[in-house]
C-alpha cells in the first residue's frame, strides 16, 4: 500500500494524542496527576492539538474535504465513520476534562470526564485500527494483532508525551516512567507478534485471483495499461525486502532501544536532565512509530497487485 | 445506508465473461470509457493525456496472463470490472453512504454527490474495481450501465451494458444470475463458471467461464484415426486411377 | 436502501447519424450520437453486414481521434530544411497553384517524373484513375508492402484471395486452420467468426510463432518457426495425397488438375498447357483415349498418366505433376519437422484431423443449384475445413508460393466456396488472373496525354512486363520488371530508395497520400530519413526534388514534405468504399458503403479527394475537365461519386443507380447519396440461397456477376493448381520468346517461377550467418492500435504507450535475461535498444514486438518525453530494404521475387543484454518540433454537456 504521509502522520499523531488523553483521563480520575491547572491545560491541550492535527491531516487525503461531515453518517457499518464519530464524541469529555482541570474542579464531574475521555480514546484508536484491520484484501492488516498494536503504540507514545509534560512542569516522573517502560516493551512486543503473524497462509495468489491455477503457474504478460493508474499508485506500492528489513531494524533501534534508554534516563535523572531525556524519548518514540507506520503501509500488500504482476506471497 | 440489502435481492444482475473466447481486443474497455464519460456520472477524466504519464479513470480493464509453461501453457486475456459482490465490503466500509448496493437488482453504485473521495472502498475491494477520478475526485466504478439496461430511450435489444453490446468476440454476457433459468445462469452451470478469489468471501455476482482445455492431442470429435496409405500396392496415383474408373 | 436519485432513462443524444468507421480498414458501420453538435457516443450499426453492431476499441476511440491535437490545420509550405518542421501556413489557393505549377511542367515533359504513391487510403479506384489521367505509370498503393503476395497468390490460383476478397464459412466450418494472423483487415468479422466456431464446437488451430490474441483462444497452437509454413502446408498435402484424402470429383470439375501440360523438355512449349486451335486447354479423355476440351462436360478426364499427343509431343495432366512433387519424401512430415519446429507426429495428426473433418463430417445443405454447364445438383456439399492466412505468410520472401500451397491444400480438400470452406466475397471470384494488364509501356506513356490503361494490373507473361528493350524497369519502383514480374500492387517500399538513387531514373515530384513513409512503413527508417533530406552536392538540390504530401495529422512524414495538404478526419468528409476498390462485401453478397460528413471541420482543411479533383481540373487532365475546360466535377468528391462512370453504367457506387431501383449497373442517379444515407450509408445485395456457394461454377451467380459488371464473361472460373503464367516467365528465363530477362536475372526467374509451389528459405536466412543472427524477429498488430496513428489517441495510448520485446523464456534463461531488462537487438543492418518481457508462448527462436508503437519525439504532437518516444521502438530500423549484394554486385529488394512483397518478417537478429544504466529506446532522432496546438494537461470529456436528471 502507498505510504501516504498524510495518513502516516494522522495515525501516529492522533494515536499519541489519544494515548495521552487516555492517561490524562485515567490519571486525573485516579488522582495521580498534578492538579495544577496549568499542567492540566497544557497536557489536555497538547493532546487535543495532536488529535485535531491528526484529524485535519487525514482530510488532506480526501477528494472532497468539504463533504467530510458526511463521513459521520455510517457508524452502523463503517469503521471509518465510527472512528469519526468516536473522535468527535471524545472531544466532549476531553474538552470538559481540560476545562474542569483548568478551572480547578475536582471530584465527580472530573472523574466522569476523565473516565469518559479515557474510554473515548480507547474506542477511537480501536476504530482507527479497525479501519485497517477490517480490510480483507490486505492480509498484513486483516489480522488480530493490528488493534492491540495500534492501542499499544498509542499508549506508549501517550506515556512518553506525558512524561515530557511532567518533566517540563518539573514533576516527578516516577510511576509513569515505569508505565512508559512497560508500554514501550508492550507496544513493541505486540508489534513483534504482528510481524511474526503468518500472513502468507490462505492468502490469495495470482492463481486464485484469476482462477487459472488449474492450468499452471500464472504470470502477468500484458498489464492493462502501460503507464500508472490510481490503483497502482494507491495499492501496488512495493518496498524492497532488504530496505524494509533495514527500516524495521532502525524502527526497533530508535523506537524501542533509544526511547527505552531515554525513558529510563528520564526516570533516573531529574530536573533539566529529565526534560531533555524525556524529550529525547518522545522524539525517539515518535520516530519509531512513524517508521513503523510507514512500514505498516509499505509492507502491506493488497490483492489487487496480484493482477498487476505481483507473484504470490514470498 | 451503507449496509448491504437485508435480504438477497430478487435479481442479481451481472456479467459472465468467457475467458475461452476473449481475444483481448480492448473493445469493451474503450466502449465503457466512452459511454460512461458522457453518461450520467461525472466524466472519466484523463491526466497528462498527451504526455509522459497519461493516465485516467477506467471502469473496465483487460489484463493479459500466461498460465503454465512453454507450448503446453496458455495465454489468457482477462477483462475485469466491478463484480457486484453480494458481500461487498466496498459498501460497508464507506463512511458516507455514497457506496451502496441496490435492493432490487444487486447493482453496486456510488452516489457521487455524497462521495468524499476517501478511497477506503477501493482499498476494501480485492479486485481493483474502483478508481478515484483525478478531476471530479469521486470514486468511479462500473455501474453495470444502469443508464442503459433500463433505458426506455433504447430499443429493447440494446438495453445491455456498452461493453456487452460491443464485444466483437461475444465473450461478455449480461443477465440475472439469481434466475437459474437465465441464459447467463445456464452458461455458468454448463461451463463451470467460477468466482475470482472465493477465499475472500465477497461472493461476486460476475462469473468467469474458464478456457476450455486445449486439445493438443485430439481432433474436434476426439481422436481421429491416423492416415493410412491409400493404396499400399499401386501407390497414390494407382488409387486415383481406380477411383476415377469407378 | 436503494431508492436513490438516479435517472435510469436519460436521453442518449440529440441526434444519431450513420456513417462508416475509418479507425482502420475494416470499415464497419457506425452510429454516431451527437449532443449539442458534439460527439457523444459512437456505436456499431446493428444492421451493417460487416460488424453487425459491434465495434472494436479503435472504433470506440474515434472521439479522441477526432479531437486529436495532432490534427493539421492549414496547408503548409516548407520554409526551413526538410525535416526541420519549419513551415509557412498558406491558403488553399496558393497551395493548389504551387502544385499545379510543379505538376504541369512534368506532365508536359515526362509524366513519369511524378511518382504518386498512396498508403492506407480507401480511394484507390479514384487515385489510380487520376494517375492514369495524369499519364504516369508510377502509381501504387500500399498493397506492395502489405500483402500483395497473399492477394496475388490467391488471385492467380483461385481467382480470389484471403485478405479482403474471401472469408471462412464460420457458420458451417468444423475445422479452422489460421496461419499468421494477429488481426487482419477483417478485424471485427474474424472475432465474431471465432465466437461462432467456438459456439459450434469446431476446432480452431492457429499456426503462429506467437501465442496471443486469436492464437490464445485457439484449441491448438502450433508455434511454427517463421518463414517455414510452406513446408508445413506441403507436408499436409503430402499426407493427404498419400492417404487418398482428396476430393477427386472437385478437382476434375473445378480445377485445372486434368489439363494437359506439355512434357517437352528444352522446348518453348514445355510446361505450357496443351490447347486446341481456339486456345482452349485440353485434357485426356480416358473413355475416348484422346484429347478433349478440358471444359467438355462429357469427357472423362484423366488425372494421371503420360499421353502421346500424336504430334511428337507428350503431355501429362497437371495433377500428375502436382502429386509427384508433393509425394516426394522431402515433403514428408519427418523431413520438415525440425525446420518448421512442428513435430512430425503433430503434422500427421493435423493432416488426419483435417481429412476427418473434410470427409467424415461433410456438410450437406438442401439447396439445389445449377452449375455453369447447366447440370443440376440437388444439394450443396461442403468440406467443412476452412483456412485463413495473412501477413505471417505474406511478409516473407517465400510468401507467394506458400500462399499458393495453402490454396492448393484447400482445393485438394474440395473446400473452395463450398459450405464450411473458404468463401469468395463478390465481386470475386474473377478469372485467375483477371485482366487488365498494367499500363506503362513506351507507347502508353505520352507527355500531356492520359495513359493507355490503369497503372496496376495482372501480368500473365513476359510480354506484359513494363521493361525497356534491355530489360531495365520502366517504373520507378521496378514493379512489373524482372525483379518482381507479378507485383500486382507495385512496390511502395522502394519508391524512396529508387527515387533517391535515380534508379532506374530520377524523378521530380514524389506525391504521397496517407502513408507514414518516413517512419513505420519504411524499411530501414534511419536511412530513409537520410535519403529524404540528402542533397546533390553539385546542385545543392534535394535528390528527391519535390515532395507533396497529404496527411491529416502531424505524423513523422509531414516534416519531410515541401507542400502539405491537410486532410479532414473520417467524420468530416464524404468517402466511398467501392466495389472497384477494396469492397466490404461479404460472402452473402456484394456491398459497398459511403462516409458522410458528421461534423464540420473546425480547421482550414479539405478532403484530399476534393483536392485531387481540383488539382486535376487545374491541370486540365482529360477525365477531370469538360470539353470547355471547366471542372467536370465542380461539386467535388460527392459529385464524382455520383456522376463518374468507369464503364457505361458502372460507377463508384453500385447501389441505387438509374432511377434509384437499379443496382450494379445503371445510369448515374443524382439522388444516390441520399439513398445511401437513408440506408445507413451502405448498400448490400443479398444473393439467393442457390448462389451462395460454388460461385466459381454457379450458373446463377456467374450470370449475376456478369450482369453486375464484376466479370466480363460468365464462363466458369477454373482454379489454377498449376500456374501457366509462372511457367511462361520461367520459359523466358530459359531462353524462349522475345522478351527475356537480362542475364543477371535469369537464374533467379528460373528458380522462383515454378508453376507449382515451392519452398525456399527466406533470403535473409542466406544473407545472414545463422550463428551470428540466430533469432527471428517479427511484429504483430495490437488489436486496439492502427499502425502509427493510434498513438495520438488519448485513450488508446494509455493502454499501450510503449512496446516491449517479447523473449521466449528458454532463450531468456540461456542469456540471463529477465523481465524489464534492456537489451541490444542487432541485425546485419543495425542495432536498437529496447526493453524486454519474458514469455512462454512464443517459438523458441523468435522474438517479437507490437508494430508501430515506437514514435519519433515530437511527432503526433506528443510530449518529447512520451513513452512512445522514450521507450517505444520499431523493428524497422533493423530491416534493410535491399538484400546484400549477390555475385553480380546487384542488390535485389528485400522482397518476394515473384510479387515484390516486402519481406518484413524475414528479419534475423541477435540479442544481448545492455550494460546496466544503458536504458531507453535507441536509436533516437531529433524532436520533430510538435504540431504547435495547445495540449491539455487534463481532460474530462463529456461530449456536448451532460443530460442530468
Ligand atoms: N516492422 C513492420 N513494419 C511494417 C509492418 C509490419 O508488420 N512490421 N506492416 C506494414 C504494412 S502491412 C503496412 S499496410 C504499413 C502501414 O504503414 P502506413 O501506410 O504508413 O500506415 P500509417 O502508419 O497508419 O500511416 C498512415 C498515415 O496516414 C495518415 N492519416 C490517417 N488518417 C488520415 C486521413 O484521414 N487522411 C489523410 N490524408 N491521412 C491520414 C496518418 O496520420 C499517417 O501518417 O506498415 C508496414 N510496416
Ligand atoms: N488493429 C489493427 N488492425 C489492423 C492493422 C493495424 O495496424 N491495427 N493493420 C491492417 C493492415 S495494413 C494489415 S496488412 C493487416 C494485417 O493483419 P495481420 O496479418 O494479422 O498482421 P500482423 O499483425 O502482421 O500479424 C502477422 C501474424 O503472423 C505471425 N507470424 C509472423 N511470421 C510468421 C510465420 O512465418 N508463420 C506464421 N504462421 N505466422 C507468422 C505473427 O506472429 C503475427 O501474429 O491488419 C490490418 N488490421
Ligand atoms: S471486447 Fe470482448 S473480446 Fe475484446 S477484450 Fe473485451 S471481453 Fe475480450
Ligand atoms: S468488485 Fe469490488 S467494488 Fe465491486 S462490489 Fe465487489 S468489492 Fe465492491
Ligand atoms: S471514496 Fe467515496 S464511495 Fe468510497 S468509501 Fe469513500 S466516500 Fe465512500
Ligand atoms: S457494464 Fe457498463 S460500466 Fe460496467 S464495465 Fe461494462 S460498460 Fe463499463
Ligand atoms: S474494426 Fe474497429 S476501427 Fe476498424 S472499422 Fe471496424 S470498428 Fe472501426
Ligand atoms: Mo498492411
Amino acid at each position: 500500500m502507498h505510504p501516504a504521509p498524510s495518513i502516516i502522520v494522522f495515525t501516529a499523531l492522533s494515536g499519541a494524542g489519544y494515548g495521552l488523553l487516555f492517561l490524562l483521563g485515567l490519571g486525573s480520575a485516579g488522582g495521580v496527576l498534578p492538579e495544577s491547572p496549568a499542567f492540566g491545560g497544557v497536557a489536555v491541550g497538547l493532546a487535543l492539538v495532536m488529535v485535531s492535527a491528526g484529524l485535519v491531516s487525514s482530510t488532506f487525503h480526501l477528494g472532497h474535504p468539504e463533504r467530510a461531515w458526511r463521513a459521520l453518517s455510517q457508524w452502523r457499518s463503517s469503521w471509518l465513520s465510527r472512528e469519526g464519530v468516536a473522535a468527535l464524541l471524545t472531544y466532549i469529555p476531553a474538552v470538559a476534562l481540560g476545562l474542569l482541570w483548568v478551572l480547578g474542579a475536582r471530584g465527580g464531574w472530573t472523574i466522569l470526564a476523565g473516565l469518559g475521555t479515557a474510554a473515548g480514546a480507547v474506542v477511537t484508536v480501536f476504530c482507527t485500527s479497525m479501519i485497517y484491520g477490517s480490510l480483507k484484501p490486505v492480509a498484513e492488516w486483516h489480522q488480530p494483532w493490528v488493534p492491540p498494536v495500534y492501542l499499544g503504540f498509542a499508549l506508549m507514545t501517550g506515556a512518553l508525551w506525558l512524561m515530557l509534560v511532567l518533566a517540563l512542569f518539573g514533576q516527578p516522573i516516577g510511576g509513569l516512567g515505569l508505565l512508559a517502560t512497560i508500554a514501550i516493551l508492550l507496544a513493541w512486543g505486540l508489534k513483534f507478534g504482528s510481524w511474526r503473524h503468518p500472513v502468507a497462509e490462505g492468502r490469495p495468489t495470482p492463481e486464485t485471483a484469476t482462477g487459472l491455477g488449474a492450468f499452471g503457474t500464472v504470470r502477468m504478460l500484458e498489464p492493462p495499461h502501460t503507464q500508472s493508474n490510481y490503483l497502482l499508485n494507491e495499492m501496488a506500492f512495493r518496498v524492497g525486502r532488504k530496505h524494509a528489513e533495514r527500516l524495521r531494524k532502525i524502527a526497533v533501534m530508535v523506537g524501542l532501544g533509544a526511547s527505552l534508554i531515554l525513558a529510563l534516563g528520564a526516570v533516573a535523572s531529574g530536573g533539566a536532565g529529565a526534560t531533555v531525556a524525556a524529550a529525547g524519548a518522545v522524539v525517539a518514540g515518535m520516530t519509531g512509530v512513524l517508521i513503523e507506520r510507514w512500514l505498516f503501509f509499505a509492507e502491506a500488500r493488497h490483492t489487487v497487485a496480484l493482477y498487476y504482476g505481483e507473484p504470490a506471497a514470498a | 445506508m451503507t449496509s448491504l440489502p437485508a435480504s438477497t435481492p430478487p435479481k442479481q444482475l451481472g456479467l459472465v465473461i468467457d475467458l475461452d473466447t476473449c481475444v483481448g481486443c480492448q473493445a469493451c474497455v474503450v466502449a465503457c470509457k466512452e459511454w460512461n464519460t458522457g453518461g450520467y456520472p461525472a466524466p472519466l477524466s484523463d491526466q497528462d493525456p498527451y504526455g509522459a504519464d497519461a493516465r485516467g479513470a477506467w471502469l473496465n480493464r483487460v489484463h493479459g496472463f500466461e498460465a503454465g509453461e512453454g507450448a503446453d501453457g496458455m495465454t489468457v486475456h482477462f477483462p475485469k470490472s466491478c463484480l457486484h459482490c453480494a458481500d461487498a465490503a466496498c459498501v460497508t466500509v464507506c463512511p458516507t453512504g455514497a457506496s451502496y448496493k441496490r435492493d432490487e437488482d444487486g447493482i453496486v453504485l456510488v452516489e457521487e454527490d455524497k462521495c468524499i473521495g476517501c478511497g477506503l472502498c477501493a482499498w476494501a475491494c480485492p479486485y481493483g474495481a474502483r478508481e478515484l477520478d483525478g478531476v471530479s475526485k469521486v470514486m468511479k466504478k462500473c455501474t453495470l450501465c444502469i443508464d442503459r439496461i433500463y433505458n426506455e430511450n433504447l430499443p429493447e435489444d440494446e438495453r445491455q451494458p456498452a461493453c456487452v453490446n460491443t464485444c466483437p468476440a461475444h465473450a461478455r454476457h449480461f443477465g440475472d444470475l439469481a434466475d437459474p433459468e437465465s441464459q447467463v445462469s445456464k452458461l455458468v452451470a454448463e461451463r463451470g463458471g467460477f468466482d475470482l478469489m472465493p477465499e475472500m468471501g465477497y461472493r461476486p455476482t460476475n462469473k468467469y467461464l474458464p478456457p476450455r482445455p486445449r486439445s493438443g492431442g485430439t481432433g474436434c470429435g476426439g481422436t481421429v484415426p491416423a492416415l493410412e496409405d491409400a493404396d499400399p500396392a499401386g501407390g497414390f496415383l494407382g488409387w486415383v486411377d481406380r477411383m476415377l474408373s469407378r | 436502501m436503494s431508492s436513490r436519485p438516479l435517472d435510469t432513462s436519460p436521453a442518449i443524444s440529440d441526434e444519431a447519424r450513420y456513417t462508416t468507421c475509418y479507425m482502420c480498414a475494416c470499415r464497419c458501420g457506425i452510429k454516431v450520437h451527437l449532443r449539442n453538435g458534439e460527439l457523444r457516443f459512437i456505436e456499431g450499426n446493428r444492421d451493417h453486414p460487416t460488424n453487425k453492431g459491434v465495434l472494436c476499441a479503435k472504433g470506440a476511440a474515434g472521439i479522441m481521434h477526432h479531437h486529436s491535437p495532432a490534427r493539421l490545420t492549414k496547408p503548409l509550405l516548407r520554409v526551413g530544411e526538410r525535416g526541420s518542421g519549419a513551415f509557412r501556413e498558406i491558403e488553399w489557393d496558393e497551395a493548389l497553384s504551387i502544385a499545379t505549377e510543379w505538376l504541369d511542367r512534368i506532365r508536359n515533359d515526362d509524366p513519369r517524373k511524378l511518382a504518386f504513391f498512396t498508403g492506407r487510403d480507401q480511394s484507390q479506384a479514384m487515385t489510380g484513375w487520376w494517375a492514369t489521367q495524369f499519364g504516369t505509370p508510377n502509381y501504387a498503393a500500399h498493397g506492395g508492402f502489405c500483402s500483395v503476395n497473399m492477394a496475388a497468390g490467391g488471385i492467380y490460383t483461385i481467382g480470389g484471395s484471403f485478405w479482403e476478397f474471401g472469408e471462412p464459412d464460420w457458420e458451417h466450418a468444423r475445422y479452422f486452420l489460421m496461419f499468421g494472423v494477429a488481426e487482419d483487415h477483417d478485424s471485427n468479422p474474424i472475432k465474431g467468426g471465432l465466437a461462432t466456431l467456438k459456439a459450434n464446437g469446431a476446432k480452431f488451430v492457429s499456426v503462429n510463432p506467437v501465442r496471443t490474441g486469436y492464437s490464445a483462444i485457439a484449441d491448438e497452437w502450433l508455434g511454427v518457426t517463421p518463414g517455414t509454413d510452406g513446408l508445413f502446408v506441403m507436408a499436409l498435402i503430402h499426407e493427404l495425397l498419400r492417404a487418398g484424402k482428396v476430393d477427386l470429383d472437385y478437382l476434375v470439375r473445378y480445377t485445372n488438375a486434368s489439363w494437359l501440360v506439355v512434357d517437352n523438355p528444352g522446348a518453348a512449349d514445355n510446361g505450357l498447357f496443351v490447347r486446341d486451335g481456339d486456345g482452349t486447354p485440353l485434357c485426356w479423355d480416358r473413355e475416348a483415349g484422346a484429347t478433349a476440351k478440358a471444359s467438355s462436360v462429357d469427357a472423362r478426364p484423366a488425372l494421371t498418366g503420360r499421353y502421346d499427343l500424336g504430334d511428337g509431343r507428350h503431355a501429362v495432366p497437371a495433377f500428375q505433376l502436382l502429386a509427384e512433387r508433393y509425394l516426394d519424401p522431402q515433403y514428408a512430415p519427418d523431413a520438415v519437422a525440425e525446420r518448421t519446429g512442428i513435430p512430425a507426429e503433430t503434422i500427421r495428426r493435423i493432416a488426419a484431423e483435417v481429412a476427418d473433418a473434410a470427409f467424415s463430417e461433410a456438410v450437406e445443405l438442401d439447396v439445389p443449384w445449377t452449375d455453369w454447364a447447366g447440370r443440376k445438383h440437388d444439394k450443396m456439399v461442403g468440406r467443412p475445413v476452412t483456412m485463413l492466412a495473412m501477413r505471417g505468410i505474406s511478409a516473407h520472401a517465400n510468401g507467394f508460393h506458400t500462399c499458393r500451397a495453402l490454396h492448393i491444400l484447400q482445393t485438394l480438400l474440395g473446400s473452395i466456396d463450398v459450405p464450411g470452406g473458404f468463401r469468395y466475397r463478390p465481386p470475386f471470384p474473377r478469372p485467375a488472373p483477371p485482366g487488365p494488364k498494367p499500363a506503362g509501356k513506351p507507347d502508353q506513356v505520352v507527355p500531356g496525354k492520359p495513359m493507355g490503361g490503369p497503372p496496376l494490373g495482372f501480368t500473365t507473361g513476359p510480354e506484359d512486363l513494363l521493361v525497356e528493350a534491355d530489360g531495365t524497369p520502366r517504373r520507378i519502383d521496378k514493379a512489373f520488371s524482372w525483379e518482381a514480374p507479378v507485383s500486382a500492387h507495385g512496390l511502395m517500399h522502394l519508391v524512396i530508395t529508387n527515387a533517391w538513387k535515380g534508379d532506374p531514373y530520377p524523378i521530380d515530384t514524389l506525391f504521397m497520400y496517407m502513408a507514414n513513409m518516413a517512419w513505420n512503413s519504411a524499411m530501414n527508417t534511419s536511412e530513409t530519413i537520410r535519403m529524404l533530406t540528402d542533397k546533390d552536392p553539385e546542385t545543392g538540390e534535394y535528390k528527391i526534388p519535390r515532395i507533396i504530401y497529404s496527411d491529416a495529422f502531424w505524423s513523422e512524414t509531414v516534416p519531410y514534405a515541401d507542400l502539405v495538404f491537410p486532410d479532414t478526419t473520417y467524420l468530416e468528409r464524404w468517402d466511398c468504399i467501392s466495389l472497384l476498390d477494396r469492397p466490404i462485401s461479404g460472402a452473402e453478397g456484394p456491398a459497398d458503403a459511403i462516409r458522410q460528413p458528421i461534423v464540420k471541420p473546425s480547421r482550414d482543411v479539405r478532403p484530399f479527394q476534393d483536392v485531387l479533383l481540383d488539382l486535376g481540373a487545374r491541370l486540365g487532365l482529360p477525365g477531370l475537365v469538360k470539353d470547355d475546360g471547366s471542372p467536370r466535377y465542380p461539386g467535388g468528391y460527392p459529385d464524382y461519386l455520383v456522376n463518374h462512370e468507369r464503364k457505361p453504367g458502372v460507377g463508384s457506387l453500385a447501389g441505387w443507380r438509374g432511377n434509384g431501383d437499379e443496382h450494379g449497373r445503371g445510369a448515374p442517379n443524382p439522388g444516390q447519396l441520399d439513398a445511401y444515407v437513408a440506408n445507413k450509408c451502405f448498400w448490400q445485395d443479398e444473393l439467393p440461397a442457390d448462389q451462395l456457394y460454388y460461385k466459381h461454377a454457379n450458373r446463377g451467380y456467374l450470370d449475376y456477376a456478369k450482369r453486375m459488371g464484376f466479370i466480363d464473361d460468365a464462363a466458369p472460373i477454373v482454379i489454377q493448381l498449376y500456374s501457366e503464367p509462372l511457367q511462361k516467365f520461367r520459359l523466358a528465363a530459359e531462353g524462349h520468346g522475345v522478351v527475356q530477362p537480362p542475364e543477371q536475372h535469369r537464374e533467379r526467374v528460373r528458380t522462383y517461377f515454378d508453376p507449382l509451389p515451392i519452398w525456399y528459405p527466406p533470403f535473409e536466412d542466406d544473407a545472414n550467418d545463422e550463428a551470428r543472427y540466430p533469432l527471428h524477429a517479427v511484429t504483430q498488430r495490437p488489436m486496439h492500435m492502427y499502425h502509427s496513428w493510434g498513438s495520438q489517441n488519448a485513450w488508446l495510448r494509455q493502454i499501450l504507450g510503449s512496446n516491449r520485446l517479447y523473449v521466449p523464456a528458454t532463450l531468456a534463461a540461456e542469456n540471463g535475461l529477465a523481465d524489464d531488462d534492456w537489451v541490444y537487438l542487432t541485425s546485419r543492418n543495425g542495432r536498437i535498444r529496447c526493453q524486454i518481457r519474458v514469455m512462454q508462448g512464443v517459438n523458441g527462436r523468435t522474438v517479437w514486438t507490437w508494430n508501430a508503437i515506437g514514435k519519433r519525439a515530437g511527432a503526433w504532437n506528443l510530449d518529447d518525453d512520451a513513452p512512445e518516444a522514450t521507450k517505444g521502438f520499431l523493428l524497422n530500423h533493423l530491416i534493410d530494404e535491399l538484400l546484400p549484394e549477390r555475385g553480380s554486385g546487384y542488390r535485389y529488394a528485400n522482397a518476394d521475387p515473384v510479387t515484390g512483397q516486402a519481406a518484413w518478417y524475414d528479419l534475423r537478429v541477435s540479442i544481448e543484454k545492455a550494460p546496466v544504466q544503458e536504458e531507453g529506446a535507441e536509436p533516437q532522432f531529433p524532436s520533430l518540433a510538435r504540431a504547435g496546438h495547445p495540449v491539455p494537461e487534463e481532460m474530462a470529456y463529456v461530449g456536448g454537456g451532460k443530460v442530468r436528471s
